[in-house]
């Protein structure tokens, strides 16, 4: 499986079977659900807001390694930032998982998040890294709807 | 016993490599792949006699119409239905169950009746009640499942009552691969009043199918489920419904005589065949019904029974493996779910891809009985008559690889 090396990275494995900040924020004062209705992944997840900044962050939920990873170090990542700081990571993460473009200037670093570039060949799973993602623009924007990636 | 080698070499697609080894296709549940006899009666039908049926008053309209009316009572034969005129082409399974909720189900359920389903229904069993209950103020009710993924029965006297309407239920569930007692339940129902649809999607593929001793009213199941192409299903039905029921689309073909405000209907079965139908496919079909029938299905029967058996025997020795259905192969057929602890089904497909080994992974189109196994998703992979046990081994191997990359992770 040398070729899968590159998708499932030791530290994706490591985020998969030991989610961080997997807990639901019991002070919350933002939240949103995702879901994948192809695989039936499902995420929630919590957030404080102190002003922009995302003070803390919590999700809950299943799904595959990809996803619940992806999760997890988003919300390591998010964690501290503003609102537009975290937007832009997930500009540059989309960018990242989907091999659609190089970064354009002025990018944020990605850090650990670039575990994730292997995704970018496997295009069936782009939507389990960018579900934690587009629930997190959806709890931040205040949505009410469930996000779903079809 | 089927000579799977010669079988083999019917489909070219099962030499092909995939991921830089030997494709083992074990997604039959979903579509199964085509003998070269199928594809080629496609090819010929466009290259040399393509033409509408019904219609024309030359030769070649004559031939089409002559091959496609041909592959009506070969389908008859093969389910054992005496009348050709009791089959209806379709686009599929989902269509043919739609067609009897519209057009039996607008005429004849009314408010507080009752149509029985069970929990393991794939949704295009589910879904077309659900449209017809919220319409109509009728109540849907659901025979549950065992532990081990069989019907529960014990409670169906309060299920199955005079308020029954409709009894609809999979011969063979895709998810856990259970062989219903469809006889008895349908016997149950009729004594009840209420009429019996089978969802027949994978029980006609694998199993030997005779509906009049089934004595069900509906049965829909679809071409490209057994060797067929995509494109064509089937519902038979008794005629007595089928000749009282209202039709389901309108438009050509279907009618006797049409005014500018009312029309009538044609003759069964063309009464239900709306507008040019899927005339290639439909032919093709009978080419993948002749490759069955030659085989026999008894034979499919026993093969997949045989495969099921070893399969389950060695999948049961990986570490940490759940194993969803029945124990007992003669209560299932070819298809087998399962997860790993700890490992998503969805990880699970995708590193079995990297062997070549192509199952599939999700909610098989059955939410609800997911809820029901408290599982997000399962891998399955489900067998056909070329499937080897040097394939299930592959199976097995590759399953054992998931489990050994993903307990790495575990601290
Ligand atoms: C039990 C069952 N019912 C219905 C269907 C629907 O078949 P189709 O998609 O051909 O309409 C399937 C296939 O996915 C099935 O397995």
């Amino acid at each position: 499986m040398s070729d899968l090396r590159d998708l499932y990275q030791e530290v994706i494995l490591d985020h998969g079977k030991n989610p961080r900040n997997f807990r639901k924020l019991e002070d919350a004062d933002h939240q949103a659900e995702g879901n994948n209705p192809l695989c039936g992944d499902r995420i929630n997840l919590y957030l404080k807001m102190d002003g922009e900044v995302i003070a803390d962050i919590g999700f809950q939920g299943r799904g595959c390694a990809i996803s619940t990873a992806s999760a997890s170090m988003m919300t390591e990542s998010v964690k501290g930032k503003t609102r537009a700081e975290a937007e832009a990571l997930f500009q540059r993460f989309h960018e990242l998982v989907t091999g659609e473009a190089e970064a354009s200037p002025g990018a944020p670093e990605l850090g650990k998040l670039a575990v994730f570039a292997g995704v970018r060949d496997y295009p069936i799973r782009v939507k389990c890294a960018t579900l934690p993602w587009h629930t997190l623009r959806a709890a931040l924007e205040e949505k009410q709807e469930t996000v779903s990636t079809e | 016993m089927l000579d799977v080698q010669a079988i083999r070499k019917d489909f070219d697609i099962l030499g092909r490599e995939m991921r830089g080894k030997p494709l083992v296709y074990l997604d039959n549940a979903a579509t199964t792949q085509k003998p070269r006899v199928v594809i080629e009666a496609l090819v010929e039908y466009y290259r040399n006699y393509n033409a509408n049926i019904h219609r024309g008053i030359y030769y070649l309209s004559e031939l089409a119409t002559e091959k496609y009316e041909q592959v009506r009572e070969k389908t008859a034969r093969f389910i054992g239905a005496p009348d050709p005129a009791t089959i209806i082409f379709t686009r599929n399974t989902t269509e043919a169950i739609n067609l009897v909720a519209y057009a039996w189900g607008r005429q004849y359920i009314e408010p507080g009746d009752e149509i029985v389903l069970t929990e393991m229904e794939h949704h295009s069993n589910l879904v077309p009640w659900q449209l017809l209950a919220q319409e109509k103020g009728a109540r849907l009710r659901h025979i549950g499942i065992t532990e081990d993924g069989r019907l529960a029965l014990d409670d169906l006297d309060e299920i199955i009552t005079e308020r029954t309407k409709l009894l609809s239920i999979t011969r063979m569930s895709n998810v856990l691969g259970t062989i219903n007692p469809v006889k008895p339940l349908i016997d149950r129902a009729h004594a009840k009043g209420a009429i019996c649809l089978i969802d027949g999607a994978q029980g006609v593929p694998h199993l030997p199918t005779e509906v009049l001793e089934l004595d069900c009213d509906f049965l829909a199941f679809s071409a490209h489920k057994m060797l067929g192409p995509t494109g064509v299903g089937v519902l038979y039905g008794k005629r007595e419904w089928l000749e009282r029921m209202p039709p389901f689309l309108g438009g050509g073909d279907m009618i006797s005589r049409v005014w500018l405000d009312r029309a009538t209907w044609n003759k069964l079965p063309w009464k239900y065949e709306a507008g040019t139908p899927n005339i290639a496919d439909v032919i093709a079909f009978g080419a993948a019904l002749d490759y069955l029938e030659q085989i026999g299905m008894e034979a499919v029967r026993a093969h997949e029974r045989e495969l099921t058996a070893y399969a389950l025997e060695q999948l049961s020795r990986v570490p940490g493996i759940r194993i969803f259905g029945p124990r007992h192969v003669e209560d299932r057929g070819g298809v087998i779910s399962f997860d790993l602890e700890g490992v998503h089904p969805h990880d699970i497909g995708q590193l079995l891809d990297a062997e070549g080994v192509a199952i599939r992974a999700g909610h098989h189109c059955c939410q609800p009985l997911m809820e029901r196994l408290d599982v997000s998703a399962t891998a399955r992979a489900s067998f056909y008559i070329y499937n080897t046990e040097e394939e299930v081994d592959r199976l097995v191997e590759a399953v054992r690889k998931v489990e050994r990359v993903f307990s790495r992770a575990v601290n």
